[in-house]
């Protein structure tokens, strides 16, 4: 294993310690447990949202703590889900007196660590509302399987009911954009690599130099299919093909097209990868109204992108669009 | 009522024995989790009994459901992933089917297991044959049962416990897993045994060597 790193059980905290050296302008750090908060929460007067997840999918989520996105995120191990006394303090923390929404991307581990989460604050009198994310069409939806995976969806909803409380939207009116970003939101992705877990110190899968994994996970978990490496447009297709008709998306109907690098895939890539999806959706008849392209849900080394698409209306045009202050995302401000 | 097989002295022996089994296979249980999970059951396991050890095994005096209560807290609290609320669930509820007890009988443990095999599928809604620690834990509770009601004494009754555990986790091997991440592979999953089942199989097997 070959990593930039000290020790293996310093990682989540050293890298909590350099993002506040880095942003000590938008965040503050809690160590034991460990979280990331809005520099000043609790904010008065606002619904509060917390995510949280296990690490190694930076930016994501401490990476959009900040103005216009999260009021708090719980980074748990790499790959493993942040625990319930953690969320709980970070509720606690971030709580202010319109209540706390749980973005809770739908893994086993998170969904049960954020239910226990729930329910001591609401001992503690805090109003909670989770919303699960589960945009990931790779995995079928069934009584048969844990359901699906959340994962680009993620990044827009934080973005899109962190505008919303910003503008002073109730506990109920910013549970239902994330619900609805959910509902509206399709996402798979492929792996070129894998990535090596630290505590594990070897790559939790391996491909073949010419073979790629289509469906991939952000932890490195099996996909749909393992087949031989294809040129960028072709993956790309295959990857908006489930997508589309999944949804399904419409001829006429505007979308945002996230294009997202898993941590080792260089943005010229990403951009090649942009450039079919902007054909493609053309193809289908679909207006191409906003775009999010880098690295923001990542999988630690790995190489490999996915491709989220979101049906677009006037209102989460808007609160696409409003400022936003974080290390990870910002325009506006 | 049979004899007394377990006291607060014998709970933190069980936990100590448990804490190092599960550090000596922690590499197994995370390759197992690594053909079917995320890899991280072994060293998670490890993590969360490490803290035990040095959290809630060092005080002496208190009774079994005060040195479970402290393993659930410190499990939760340590472990995270799936395994961390369902372990710790397991223990809080095995404390509260020992409250006010300070000697615990074979049929004291038998209620505690089921109690906390009770809090397992109610907090991760699983049932028999999805490939999850419910197909290792189910069985113990049953053939410690059996064993009792055959009138067999504490120390023998768990052994077949540990070994009704033990099958049952290698039962999992063949099953399809429908709960966790495992679920995600669907058909794929069958052909290797599940991590969880595998780990409480470990547990149940350390408290048959614990008491007596």
């Amino acid at each position: 294993m070959k990593k930039l790193i000290n020790q293996v059980d310093d990682i989540v905290s050293e890298a909590l310690q350099g993002m506040l050296v880095a942003h000590p302008d938008l965040i503050e750090i809690n160590l034991d447990p460990k979280y990331i908060v809005r520099k000043g929460a609790p904010v008065s007067g606002k619904v509060a949202l917390v995510s949280g997840g296990g690490s190694g999918h930076e930016p994501m989520h401490g990476g959009f703590v900040g103005h216009g996105m999260l009021d708090g995120a719980c980074a748990g191990e790499v790959f493993t889900s942040p625990t319930p006394d953690q969320i709980y303090e970070c509720t606690k923390r971030v709580a202010g007196d319109r209540g706390v929404v749980h973005i809770v991307k739908n893994y086993t581990g998170d969904v049960l660590n954020f239910e226990m989460a729930a329910e001591l604050a609401q001992a503690d009198g805090i109003e909670v509302q989770a919303v699960v994310i589960n945009d990931d069409v790779a995995v079928q939806d069934s009584l048969y399987t844990a359901g699906r995976r959340g994962v680009g969806a993620t990044v827009l909803a934080e973005k899109i009911a962190g505008a919303r409380a910003e503008e002073g939207g109730s506990l109920s009116e910013v549970a239902d954009d994330v619900k609805r970003v959910n509902e509206e939101s399709r996402s798979m992705g492929m792996a070129l690599t894998s990535c090596t877990v630290p505590a594990n110190g070897s790559p939790t899968f391996e491909l073949a130099d010419d073979e790629m994994e289509i469906g991939i996970g952000i932890h490195g978990e099996p996909g749909r299919q393992r087949m031989k490496l294809e040129p960028a447009d072709r993956i790309v297709d295959r990857l908006l093909e489930p997508v589309l008709s999944d949804l399904p998306f419409n001829s006429g109907d505007r979308v945002l097209a996230f294009v997202n690098g898993m941590g080792g895939t260089p943005q010229i890539e990403l951009y090649i990868a942009m450039r079919r999806v902007g054909a493609a959706l053309s193809e289908a008849g679909l207006r191409l109204q906003r775009t999010l392209i880098g690295s923001y849900i990542t999988s630690l080394e790995m190489a490999g992108l996915s491709i989220t698409l979101l049906r677009l209306d006037d209102e989460m045009i808007r609160l696409w669009d409003a400022p936003v202050l974080t290390p990870g995302l910002r325009w506006g401000m | 009522m049979g004899d007394v097989i377990l006291d607060a002295g014998g709970a933190r022996a069980w936990l100590e024995l448990l804490a190092g089994t599960l550090s000596e296979h922690a590499e197994e249980l995370t390759g197992l989790d690594a053909a079917i999970g995320d890899a991280d059951h072994g060293s998670n396991m490890d993590r969360g009994f490490k803290a035990v050890r040095q959290k809630a095994l060092n005080q002496d005096g208190a009774d079994p459901a005060a040195v479970f209560k402290q393993t659930g807290m410190v499990l939760i609290s340590t472990v995270g992933g799936a395994g961390g609320p369902l372990y710790g669930t397991f223990f809080l509820r095995m404390a509260q089917a020992a409250t006010g007890k300070e000697q615990l009988t074979v049929e004291d443990l038998r209620d505690m297991l089921k109690a906390g095999l009770e809090g397992v599928v109610q907090r991760g809604k699983a049932s028999p044959g999805e490939k999850t620690m419910v197909d290792a834990l189910g069985p113990a509770v049953e053939a410690l049962d059996a064993a009792i009601a055959a009138g067999k004494g504490g120390e023998e009754a768990l052994q077949e416990a540990a070994d009704a555990a033990e099958r049952g986790a290698r039962a999992t091997i063949p099953m399809v897993a429908r709960k966790g991440r495992a679920s995600y592979l669907g058909e794929r999953s069958a052909g290797h045994q599940d991590p969880g089942a595998t780990s409480s199989a470990l547990l149940v097997r350390t408290l048959a060597q614990s008491v007596g």
